[in-house]
């Protein structure tokens, strides 16, 4: 049952899973570790980025629009979703910033499936990568391929701000210590905003690009927002490496557990948290002290 | 959440004696209200779920999203056996498919408890989310798969001289209502017990609760088994209500409606879930029904939580009992105004030489109380402590002084056990006690007192010191769930002599958020003392006090040091010469002199090095 190309194809599929869950988790986890909230609409950022899209595709009928509108729509939605809600809460325990998230998550939901109604949409993929590419030993879909790519850009991107611009010094030195930050006189009010845009954005982002993989439902996020967890998790929460690591693995885990049984790809997952959790409490690349 | 008094005595059995007046009114005025007996059903199987939950969440201050494997784990197990195995024996089913449960929850919380917060949170999601695509796929064959477990058969109780059938709408809800009574009652106890004193003490602050010496880990699994088993319990009563397992139980959605209704209705109120279950049903009854609002009820409810969460913290039934409080405040007397310190420091010397709480220094030992030797400790490339000997003898009040960063604080951890020492030993009454954890440490008797107020802010003054006290009582960790505060023999006078001791007697019933700066800082000081250490730390007793609490806090100090061993830190030299009988001056990480207070005094060294001479030294 498990031949060699359907082992590569599952292989790249993993690839391509575990970079759109390494963009959705760095996302999650900058936030979580900038602001210190855990962001359960995370999965719904996802979710309205892709529809964003949809509706901009349905407009103009182009997949460059359509990627564009998703992450800007999300930009704004994330500032003003901070600026609105969020920042009401920063001084509340974890708890309440846990159930304001979950509820806004499914705000979000509902509202979605109110207006596109729980039908799944589909976006086909730009024409350029159209179709299917052959590989020399097997055939695999042109645009899965096109996925890591554009993923890897935006991550790189990332990376880019984070590391080599001032807001992103801000960013990083929040996470380790924020306290710390807030009385070198630096504006957080505006960085945390920008932060949670940014955040959300790169969920979106994520969102729309994978439409064209699997088509779009009003619930699309939640399991998203699962696997985000456990990436987390294995990374270490404010690590933006580990968020990339983590990532590839869960993609890979997921996939290749998939070839044999889809039935244990969760398992899998949560099996190999659980020995993360054993052996490095603080996720692979965390760092005690973060949370 | 102040209602959860500890000392809830005043009238023994009238929350119980009102929830059975309710349950068994219900069935006779609900109808008249147009209410669906399977509503009412619903509801009571979701409070029932949410009594658990609300011990783990709204006391405890543990989120999980993940109730919904344990609630599914119950009820598959439960309907299994009635429908697939043939057991005959409805109850019993239900009984051992809340054992599997609470039993598959001890497993799960040894995983998701490793670590606490938001990491809780994902882990639980995790967990969820795996259970269900067990559910579905690998154990289909046990459970149906998406159809589930049809036929489960409805109980019926054989009393000798009839036979009791139990089968659906109000036929089912007295079985429904007795086992969320069952329930009610045994939560109840619970959260009344030395556990739920524990457990709110962990939401409250779970450092200090771990370093006045209580298991918090162990505890918190307790909480975790706890919702296990009501979840598992809930989940069978589904399948009977239903008569039929749905495998929908395993959804996250499951688990988001158990903490929507229980933040809708209340947490840490143990009522709050039914009450959340109930707006909860009827409004998506209303909603669908009445206001033909389709699909989109769902959205209405979503927005109902998020302001709720926006603007009424405590739900429902908080928001009633804050409202019957403040009435009853407004009739009543106004509340105490705090109490002036000079009357105070008279009174609790009195109480000092009166009595001594020093359980633990009882046991009269004699020669060096601690030794360390080579203590260092390096964070990075910083030596914040370096090779420490220091000894402290029986019955003396040591005094620590040196400028700030001169490693104090770093050396009171290690002391207790909160930070491992990079090298060098620690030895407390002939015992090594380097790197045994704090709550170890302060069960053999050496606590200490916070530089930073480490109190449970939610909690009442007797609470917080009750707390204190129960871990010298009880150990570190002990299961009686069912034994009731003020049956725990010596703690009204444990409590009550600390109180005496530090001046809060006349605050006692006053929340720690209504305590002035001054109060707070003694109850810091009750908390060590209540659990009656023979070694007794403490970090900056006076900082922050105004000249006049100085006198009398120093004051204070002495009558505590009566039959104990005493280590303090402070600023404040010259208080600290009256104090201490003998002071050690750090500098650098390092001891740089040690002596009497006169010969401190007299010491060129320390002159130049802290107490102003020529050349200042700079802090840190």
């Amino acid at each position: 049952m498990v031949t060699w190309p359907n082992f590569v194809s599952q292989l790249f599929n993993g690839l391509a899973l575990g970079a759109l869950l390494a963009l959705i988790s760095s996302g999650l986890t900058i936030i979580y570790g900038t602001l210190g909230v855990l962001n359960l609409a995370h999965g719904a950022m996802f979710m309205l980025g892709g529809y964003a899209g949809f509706a901009a595709y349905q407009a103009t009928g182009s997949f460059t629009v359509a990627v564009i509108a998703g992450t800007l729509a999300l930009l704004v939605v994330g500032m003003a979703m901070e600026r609105i809600v969020i920042r009401h809460f920063y001084k509340r325990p974890h708890e309440d910033q846990l159930l304001v998230t979950f509820g806004l998550a499914i705000v979000f939901v509902e509202l979605v499936r109110l207006v596109f109604s729980s039908q799944s949409q589909v976006v086909p993929p730009p024409r350029l990568f159209a179709g299917i590419t052959n590989l020399g030993f097997m055939f695999y879909p042109t645009y899965r391929l096109a996925v890591v790519g554009i993923v890897a850009v935006a991550l790189l991107a990332l990376f880019l701000v984070l590391y080599r611009t001032r807001l992103g010094l801000i960013v990083r030195a929040g996470i380790e210590d924020s306290v710390m930050v807030d009385s070198l006189g630096i504006n957080v009010d505006r960085v945390f905003m920008v932060v949670f845009g940014i955040g959300a954005m790169a969920a979106g982002f994520a969102g729309i690009v994978n439409a064209p993989v699997v088509s779009l439902t009003p619930e699309v996020g939640e399991a998203i927002l699962v696997q985000a967890f456990v990436v987390v998790v294995i990374g270490g929460v404010g690590s933006f490496p580990g968020a990339i690591l983590g990532g590839l693995i869960a993609g890979e885990i997921i996939s290749l557990t998939s070839m044999v049984n889809p039935g244990y790809a969760y398992v899998m997952l949560f099996a190999a948290m659980t020995l993360v959790l054993m052996l490095r409490p603080y996720g692979l690349l965390g760092v005690r002290g973060r949370e | 959440m102040n209602a959860d008094r500890l000392y809830s005595g005043q009238r023994p059995g009238l929350v119980e004696a009102i929830t059975a007046a309710l349950l068994i009114a219900a069935p006779f005025v609900l109808p008249w209200l147009d209410a669906a007996p399977n509503t009412v059903n619903r509801i009571l199987v979701w409070g029932l779920f949410g009594i658990g939950f609300d011990i783990l969440f709204g006391y405890t201050g543990l989120l999980s999203f993940g109730q919904s494997a344990l609630y599914g784990t119950g009820g598959f197990v439960a309907a299994y056996l009635l429908t697939r195995a043939g057991f005959p024996h409805v109850i019993t089913a239900l009984v051992i498919g809340m054992v599997a449960s609470a039993a598959v929850g001890y497993l799960v919380g040894l995983v998701a408890l490793r670590r606490t917060g938001i990491y809780f949170a994902m882990i639980t999601v995790a967990i969820a989310e795996v259970f269900y695509f067990v559910e579905f796929n690998p154990l289909s064959e046990y459970t149906g798969g998406e159809n589930g477990l049809p036929g489960v058969p409805t109980p019926s109780l054989a009393l000798g001289f009839t036979t009791l059938h139990f089968t659906s709408g109000w036929s089912l809800y007295p079985f429904l209502a007795f086992c969320y009574f069952v329930g009610i009652v045994v939560a109840l106890r619970i959260v009344r017990s030395p556990v739920g004193a524990v457990l709110r003490a962990i939401r409250e602050n779970p450092l200090r609760a771990s370093a006045v010496g209580h298991d918090i880990h162990a505890y918190k699994l307790t909480a975790f088994v706890i919702a296990a088993a009501y979840a598992g319990l809930a989940g069978g009563l589904l399948g009977v209500l239903q008569a039929f397992m749905p495998p929908e139980a395993f959804t996250f959605d499951t688990s988001g409606q158990l903490v929507m209704q229980t933040a809708i209705g209340g947490r840490g109120t143990l009522f709050g879930p039914l009450v959340g279950a109930a707006v909860w049903l009827f409004l998506q009854d209303f909603l669908q029904a009445t206001l033909k609002l389709g699909a989109s009820w769902k959205l209405v409810l979503g927005l109902i939580f998020v302001l709720l969460v926006f603007f009424l913290r405590q739900g429902i039934v908080g928001a009633v009992r804050d409202l019957a409080r403040w009435a009853l405040r407004k009739r009543g007397r106004p509340a105490p105004v705090p109490v002036p310190m000079p009357r105070a420091a008279g009174r609790a010397i009195e109480a000092a030489t009166a009595a001594t709480p020093v359980h633990h220094a009882n046991r009269l030992f004699t020669g060096p109380v601690l030794q360390t030797s080579g203590l260092t400790k390096h964070y990075g490339g910083i030596v914040a402590n370096s090779g420490i000997d220091f000894t402290v003898d029986a019955g003396e009040l040591r005094g620590i002084i040196g400028p700030n960063g001169a490693g104090k604080s770093t050396f009171f951890k290690m002391l207790t056990s909160e930070v491992a020492p990079t090298s060098g030993k620690i030895v407390f009454e002939g015992r090594d006690i380097t790197g045994m954890g704090v709550t170890e440490v302060c069960q053999l008797g050496l606590t200490k007192s916070y530089q930073v107020n480490q109190l449970f802010n939610r909690l009442t003054v007797r609470e917080n010191v009750t707390i204190a006290a129960l871990a010298e009582l009880r150990g570190k960790f002990r299961l009686d769930l069912l034994r009731s505060l003020p049956r725990i023999p010596g703690l009204r006078e444990q409590v009550e002599r600390t109180l005496e001791l530090v001046n809060l007697v006349d605050r006692m019933d006053a929340p720690v958020a209504e305590l002035a700066y001054g109060e707070k800082r003694r109850l810091e000081v009750g908390l060590a003392l209540a659990s009656s250490p023979s070694l007794l730390l403490l970090d900056e007793p006076l900082a922050g006090m105004s000249p006049q609490e100085r006198v009398e806090t120093v004051r204070l100090l002495k009558s505590i040091s009566e039959g104990r061993t005493m280590i303090v830190i402070d600023h404040d030299v010259d208080s600290l010469f009256e104090l201490a009988e003998r002071i050690t001056v750090m500098h650098g990480g390092r001891v740089l002199v040690e002596g009497t207070p006169d010969e401190i005094k007299a010491n060129a060294t320390v002159q130049e090095a802290y107490l102003g001479g020529v050349h200042e030294v700079p802090a840190r």
